[in-house]
Parts: C-alpha cells; sequence; structure tokens
C-alpha cells in the first residue's frame, strides 16, 4: 500500500481562500455557457468558441484549485502525465482530422 | 407456458450445432464437478478467503495466469478448428458462418483475455519483489481489476453457448459489426465483454504505474531500477493512454448499435472509417504494450544466464520509453489501403519504420550481454534463444509491410497474418513463457523438470515455423486471410497442409507443459527451492524465499546499485546480515467487494447485451451500492506484530535448512 503518511508531508492541500476562488471560477464558468444557450445570445462559430473556451477554462481551474496540479512536490509525475496527455490528445484529433480529410472524395 | 419457454430457449441458447452441444455438456458436467468437489472436500471457506477475496498481489498473479491458462486452451482449441478446416481443399467441415464467428473469438482472447491477463499476472507476481516493496500501491483495486477482467472475459466466453458469437473480426469493424448486418447479440457480447475487462487493464496500468514511481525500496533510483519494471513502466504509459480510446470507440460502437446512434454508420452522416482509425490507435499501442514486457523479461533472462550485467542498460530504457510513446504515432500502417492519399501514408510509413530502430537497439543489446558470458541453457534461457531469431524475423516482415505501396499487395493475406503471429508467439508468448519458468520457484517453491520443458520448447519452436513460415508464402501466392476455404485449382494445399501439421505440433507442446505443471505438482517435495535462489540471479526477488512470505521482505532492503542482489553476493564476506529491527508491517485486509462488485458489472453487461432493463437497473444499483459499502468501509487494514513476522521468518529457515 502506499504509505499512509503521505498526508502529512508538507504538499500543500489548499486553503479557504484558494477553494473559495476556486467555488465562484467553476460557478461562473458553468453559469456562462448556460446563459447563452438558454437565451440563445450567439449563434453559429462564435457560440461554439465562447462554449469551448468556457469549457477549457473550466479545465484549468479544476486542475489549479482543485487537483492542486502547481503545488505538487518534484518529480512533477502528474504535470508531466497532464502533458503527456495534452499531446497525445492533440495527436488523436489532428492525426484523425489529417487522415480522414485527406484525399476525402466523398461529402 | 412450456411452448414459450421452448421458444425463448431456442432463441436463447445457440442450437443446431454438435460441436456446441458438446461444449454444453462439457461446460455443465465440468461445474458439475467444480461445485461438487469443492463441497465434498469443504474448500467453499478456503477458496473464498485465501483466492476469491485476497489483495495479496502474488496470489492475484496466480490467479491472472490460470485463468490466461484457460483461455490459452478455449483460444488454442479454435486455432485448430480453423486449421482442420484449413488442412485441405473444399472441406465442408466448418460451415462459413460458425468459421466466421471461431476466428473472431480466436483473435479477441488470445489478445485480451490471454495475452492481457498473463503479463497482468507477470507484472503482480513479480513488480513489487523487484522492487523490494511490500504490495503494489493500490491492493484492493488490484483485486478489482482482476475481477473485472474475469466477468468480462466470462461474459465474452458465454456468449458461443447463449445468443451466438461474435462474428465481425477481432476488431469488430463497422458496417458489419452494426445492427445492420449483425442483429443478433453477439457483438453485444464483444462490446461488454471487452469494455468490462477494460476497465480492469485501464486500473491495473494505473496501479503499477503508481506502484514503480511511488513505492521502490529505499535508495532504487530509477536509473537502478530492474529492467522488468522499466518494461512494465512504459507498458503502463501505453495502456493509461491507449484503452481509454478503446473504452471510447467502443461506447460509441454501441451507440449506434443500441441507440440508434450514427457515429459508424453509412447513413446519418456516420463514416465507418473514423471507427477503423479509432480502434487502431489502440489497436498499434496495444501490440507494444504486451510486447514491452516480453522484452523486460528477456533482458533480465539474458543478464541471469549469462551471469553478466545487461549491456546497454540505459539504451535499453530509452528504446523501451520511445517505443511506448512512438507506438502512438504509427497507427496508420494498419489501413494504407483506405485511401487517405499519399502524404498521410508517407508519414505514416516513416514513423513505422523508426520503430524498429530502437527494437533492434534491443536485439543488439541482448546478443552483447551474452557475448563471452558464460551462458548456461535451462528452459528460460533456451526460450530467450529462440525468441531472438524468431523475432528478427517478424520485425522485418514488419518493415516490409510498412512500406505503404507493397502493403496494397500484403495487406489482409496470410503474409500479414503469418507477420504478426511470428511477432506475437515469437513475441509475446515466448516471452511470457520464459518469464513463467524463470519465476516459476519463486512464485510456487518448487523447480519444474527440466526435461519435459525442453520437449515442449521444441515442439513449440518447431511447430511454429512448420505452421507459419508457409503462410508467408501462401500470402504472396494470393490467399487472403479470413477465408473459409479455397479450391483444388489454386495450388495451395500443401503449404495449407504443413501449416496444419505445425499447428498440431504446438498443441502437443501445449500439452508437454501441461503435464510438466502436474508432474512439477506432484514431485514438489522432491523439489523444493529451499535456496530462494535457484537460478543465482541477480535481483531483488532472488534475496528473499521461495515462495515469498504474506509480507514479500520481512526488512525492507536498501539498494544502492544496479543488479544489487548480485553485487551483494559477490561481496558476501563484507556484507553480514546485519541483525536489523523488525517492525510491525501494515498489511491490506482482504474483501469481498471486488468480487461482488465485478459479479454485478458481469449481471449489468448482460442486461445491456440482451436488452432487459431489469438486469441492467439490478447490476448498477449493486455496483452503486459496492462503491458506497466500500466507501464507508474502514476497516481495511491491519499490521502483522513483530513476533508473527519471526515465527513466519523462522518457519521458513528452519524448511530451508
Ligand atoms: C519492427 C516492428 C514492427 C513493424 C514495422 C510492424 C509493422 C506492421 C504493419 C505495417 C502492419 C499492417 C499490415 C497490414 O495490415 O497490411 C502490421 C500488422 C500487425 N502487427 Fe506489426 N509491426 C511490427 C511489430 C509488431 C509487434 C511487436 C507486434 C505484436 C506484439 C505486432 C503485431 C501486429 C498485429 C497484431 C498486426 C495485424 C493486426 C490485424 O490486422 O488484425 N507487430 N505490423
Ligand atoms: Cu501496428
Amino acid at each position: 500500500m502506499v504509505p499512509s503518511n503521505s498526508h502529512q508531508t508538507p504538499e500543500g492541500h489548499g486553503s479557504f481562500k484558494s477553494y473559495t476562488i476556486g467555488f465562484f471560477c467553476s460557478i461562473i464558468l458553468t453559469l456562462i455557457p448556460i446563459t447563452v444557450v438558454m437565451n440563445d445570445w450567439l449563434e453559429g462559430t462564435w457560440n461554439s468558441v465562447v462554449l469551448m473556451t468556457a469549457a477549457v477554462l473550466q479545465l484549468m481551474v479544476q486542475l489549479l484549485f482543485f487537483m492542486h496540479l502547481r503545488e505538487e512536490n518534484k518529480p512533477r509525475y502528474n504535470l508531466i502525465s497532464l502533458v503527456l496527455g495534452l499531446v497525445i490528445l492533440l495527436v488523436i484529433v489532428a492525426g484523425s482530422m489529417w487522415i480522414m480529410l485527406y484525399n476525402m472524395v466523398a461529402v | 407456458m412450456w411452448e414459450k419457454i421452448k421458444e425463448f430457449a431456442s432463441e436463447f441458447f445457440v442450437t443446431g450445432d454438435p460441436l456446441i452441444y458438446g461444449a454444453d455438456v462439457t461446460i455443465v458436467l465440468t461445474l458439475i464437478a467444480i461445485v461438487s468437489g469443492l463441497t465434498y472436500f469443504k474448500k467453499w471457506k478456503w477458496l473464498w478467503r485465501e483466492w476469491l477475496t485476497t489483495v495479496d498481489h502474488k496470489k492475484i498473479g496466480i490467479m491472472y495466469i490460470l485463468a490466461a491458462f484457460l483461455m490459452l486452451f478455449r483460444g488454442g482449441v479454435d486455432a485448430l478448428l480453423m486449421r482442420a478446416q484449413l488442412a485441405m481443399p473444399e472441406l465442408n467441415f466448418l460451415p462459413p458462418d460458425h468459421y466466421n464467428q471461431i476466428f473472431t473469438t480466436h483473435g479477441v482472447i488470445m489478445i485480451l483475455f490471454m495475452a492481457m491477463p498473463f503479463m497482468f499476472g507477470l507484472f503482480n507476481i513479480m513488480v513489487p519483489l523487484q522492487l523490494g516493496a511490500r504490495d503494489v500501491a493500490y491492493p484492493f483495486l488490484n483485486s478489482l481489476s482482476f475481477w473485472l477482467f474475469f466477468s468480462g472475459a466470462m461474459l465474452f466466453n458465454l456468449s458461443f453457448v447463449i445468443g451466438g458469437s461474435p462474428d465481425a473480426g477481432w476488431l469488430a469493424y463497422p458496417p458489419y459489426s452494426g445492427t445492420m448486418y449483425n442483429p443478433g447479440v453477439g457483438q453485444d457480447f464483444y462490446i461488454w465483454g471487452i469494455q468490462i475487462s477494460g476497465l480492469g487493464s485501464l486500473m491495473t496500468g494505473i496501479n503499477f504505474l503508481v506502484t514503480i514511481l511511488k513505492m521502490r525500496a529505499p535508495g532504487m533510483k530509477l536509473m537502478k531500477m530492474p529492467m522488468f519494471s522499466w518494461s512494465v513502466l512504459s507498458s503502463c504509459i501505453a495502456i493509461i493512454f491507449s484503452f481509454p480510446i478503446l473504452t471510447a470507440t467502443l461506447a460509441l460502437l454501441f451507440l449506434d448499435r443500441y441507440a440508434g446512434a450514427h457515429f459508424f454508420t453509412l447513413d446519418g452522416g456516420g463514416n465507418p472509417m473514423m471507427y477503423i482509425n479509432l480502434i487502431w490507435m489502440w489497436g498499434h499501442p496495444e501490440v507494444y504494450i504486451i510486447v514491452l514486457p516480453a522484452f523486460g523479461i528477456f533482458s533480465e533472462i539474458v543478464s541471469t544466464f549469462s551471469k553478466k550485467k545487461l549491456f546497454g542498460y540505459k539504451s535499453m530504457v530509452w528504446a523501451m520509453m520511445i517505443i511506448s510513446v512512438l507506438s502512438f504515432l504509427v497507427w496508420a500502417h494498419h489501413f494504407f489501403t483506405m485511401g487517405s492519399g499519399a502524404d498521410v501514408n508517407a508519414f505514416f510509413a516513416l514513423t513505422t519504420m523508426l520503430i524498429a530502430i530502437p527494437t533492434g537497439v534491443k536485439v543488439f543489446n541482448w546478443l552483447f550481454t551474452m557475448f563471452r558470458g558464460r551462458i548456461t541453457f535451462e528452459t528460460p534461457m533456451l526460450w530467450t534463444i529462440g525468441f531472438i531469431p524468431c523475432f528478427i524475423v517478424g520485425g522485418l516482415t514488419g518493415v516490409l509491410l510498412s512500406v505503404a505501396p507493397a502493403d496494397f499487395q500484403f495487406h489482409n493475406s496470410y503474409f500479414l497474418v503469418a507477420h504478426f503471429h511470428q511477432v506475437i508467439i515469437g513475441g509475446v508468448v515466448f516471452g511470457y513463457f520464459a518469464g513463467l519458468y524463470y519465476w516459476w520457484p519463486k512464485m510456487f517453491g518448487f523447480t519444474l523438470n527440466e526435461r519435459i520443458g525442453k520437449w515442449a520448447f521444441w515442439f513449440w519452436n518447431i511447430g511454429f515455423y512448420c505452421c507459419f513460415m508457409p503462410q508467408y508464402v501462401l500470402g504472396l501466392m494470393g490467399m487472403t486471410r479470413r477465408v473459409v476455404t479455397y479450391s483444388w485449382d489454386k495450388g495451395w494445399w500443401e503449404l495449407n497442409l504443413v501449416s496444419t501439421i505445425g499447428a498440431v505440433l504446438m498443441a502437443i507442446a501445449f500439452l508437454f507443459q501441461v503435464w510438466q505443471i502436474v508432474d512439477g505438482f506432484k514431485h514438489q517435495a522432491k523439489n523444493r527451492d529451499t535456496t530462494g535462489d535457484p537460478w543465482n540471479g541477480r535481483t531483488l526477488e532472488w534475496s528473499i524465499p521461495s515462495p515469498a512470505p504474506v509480507y514479500n521482505f520481512a526488512v525492507l532492503p536498501n539498494v544502492s546499485r544496479q543488479d544489487e542482489w548480485w553485487e551483494q553476493k559477490q561481496s558476501a564476506g563484507a556484507h553480514q546480515t546485519i541483525k536489523q529491527k523488525l517492525e510491525p508491517i501494515h498489511m491490506p485486509k482482504n474483501s469481498g467487494v471486488p468480487i461482488v462488485m465485478s459479479a454485478f458489472w458481469f449481471i449489468a453487461g448482460f442486461g445491456f447485451i440482451f436488452d432487459w432493463t431489469g438486469f441492467i437497473y439490478t447490476g448498477l444499483a449493486g455496483v452503486v451500492g459496492c462503491l458506497l459499502y466500500h466507501s464507508f468501509n474502514y476497516d481495511t487494514d491491519y499490521y502483522i506484530p513483530v513476533d508473527e513476522i519471526e515465527r513466519t521468518e523462522a518457519a521458513i529457515r528452519k524448511v530451508n535448512i
């Protein structure tokens, strides 16, 4: 088992303040897309841009304030795996688009 | 009423084929034998306490390997049936639809339910011992992973007596795997069997990654870690990033089938090619997931049996890490013929060829390790030496396949079939066998009969070449994969007959192995491994008694070098066994939650397959209930007191003298 005393290492687990900030940020980032969609404020590309930006920012908020990505001790395995994950995600998306759209005869 | 039951049964159970009826009878008889045997010998409690609920990585490992052997048997029978059908032209032994089912289940079982659990078994048994750790990072999760795999495998295997087997190939390409052409439940068995066991695989990947990063013995820097553990690390990285792709892809396919979505259909804006693209993003890393640990095993064995340090440790580490990342960049070589255009094909041909470089580096490392070594030829080393030429040929034909224009000729011919069997049998299977023979004494505390082992080795090897070399030629002669029969005028029958004979030789080899294991258990008293170090090993697993006590290491070892145990033995004079102070050892408690929760997954999966909502709700509710129960259960660990450790150690030592 992973030694249970790992909780006691000085690894930070956030403060009341950081949790509050994170909480409000994530609420706001949830409300923005909901209001935009419910009120039909935007259409087409702009709609997608707003939704996706909010989603990405939300992800960052979660990682920074709740997953404590910044406070990790060295070696920063969490950060390394996150970066590798993003790289592979990029490969999946960009690679698929390249493969599927290149030389597309139909459509 | 009676009519209704009869109607239901004839739909529910697979009927009409004498082979299946035979299997039905065998299954029922075996189940009766197991249940009554356990009841008669009053072993139920023992089974539950010692095995089914265990969180001990060593026992979980043994269960994985046992399951893998059962699956090897089932997959092997499938293979023999196919080879029997192809032995001569125009045979009618298997009808075409049955033949389709058999090659499908053969492929799925061999990769996902044989190679994967065999590999996880070896991970479990050896990684903590090599690292000088007392367990894996998450023992509960480990047991859950095993039972999820087991549920998934059972679900999949059920399909051939209930409901009907999948028949769309081991990767289930749409549109053929969609409801349009496959309205039955076979493909749903495929999806849920793989999804459930896939959850387990992903968790195992995470578990061992954390184990390796966090649980090494004091002083064991990453660059002092044994090579097998490195290979496990690289394999786990690939697991963690590729299995989610598989899960997502199959989930989309399931939505197509179950909810009428159109991700991969030809109408409604879907595109079946997208499935092929996605599934190979998992599929190619998967083949490296299973082969990398085999490389690690060979590295350990080569160095032990040449009595030399592994040549080029650092380059080996880099080769493995590069392979595990590069394996994500080559997937399109599986569909060069799909029509993505020259640029795409050129790029992926290039990356594929690049991957052969680190693989070649490893081969040279093994050869240089053997060079001027004092080699002895026990069975683990024999498998290693058998592997090297076999894998070189398999790798080279892989490079031939990676030449995109040429692949238009080779693709989906028997040439391809021969290629991947050569790398998978010659690399993966031989590797796991080598590992099993190498670590067997550590697992069970006795050695196996070498003579029978050598018979098995030679039968496997001769059988292998006899079976697959002709297939390369057949492929070049135009024989495509997945054909059910061929006519006399093709001129293929001689080579096919030879190939079938090779398959029979490998079947005999398997029987030798079973005999060897049975014989080993029978004569175990005579062949006790009293030293704990039967091969004069180099890494920490050989520094403790065989089999290892529950807590593995009474005192955690201190590591300062590569091959720590070997170095300690070399400087035996300087190193006296300083009596270190024992401390109580913190251990995880057994738990019944994993097996119960996996049973609920099984029920839910079954419900999804037959669209029986009652089963779906029961299963999912049960899963949630298990999660809650486990979350609120704080009684999960205990301490082994010092005097008990002393007693155990003394008892082991007494046997050992
Ligand atoms: C030197 C390294 C290798 C190269 C260059 C290579 C190349 C290729 C290529 C180009 C194909 C696609 C051929 C076609 O569909 O026409 C292929 C198929 C395949 N390879 Fe390899 N390969 C290599 C090593 C391996 C290893 C190590 C494994 C497994 C342990 C493996 C397993 C497979 C499998 C299973 C398939 C076919 C799957 C299918 O179509 O169902 N290969 N290989
Ligand atoms: Cu590949």
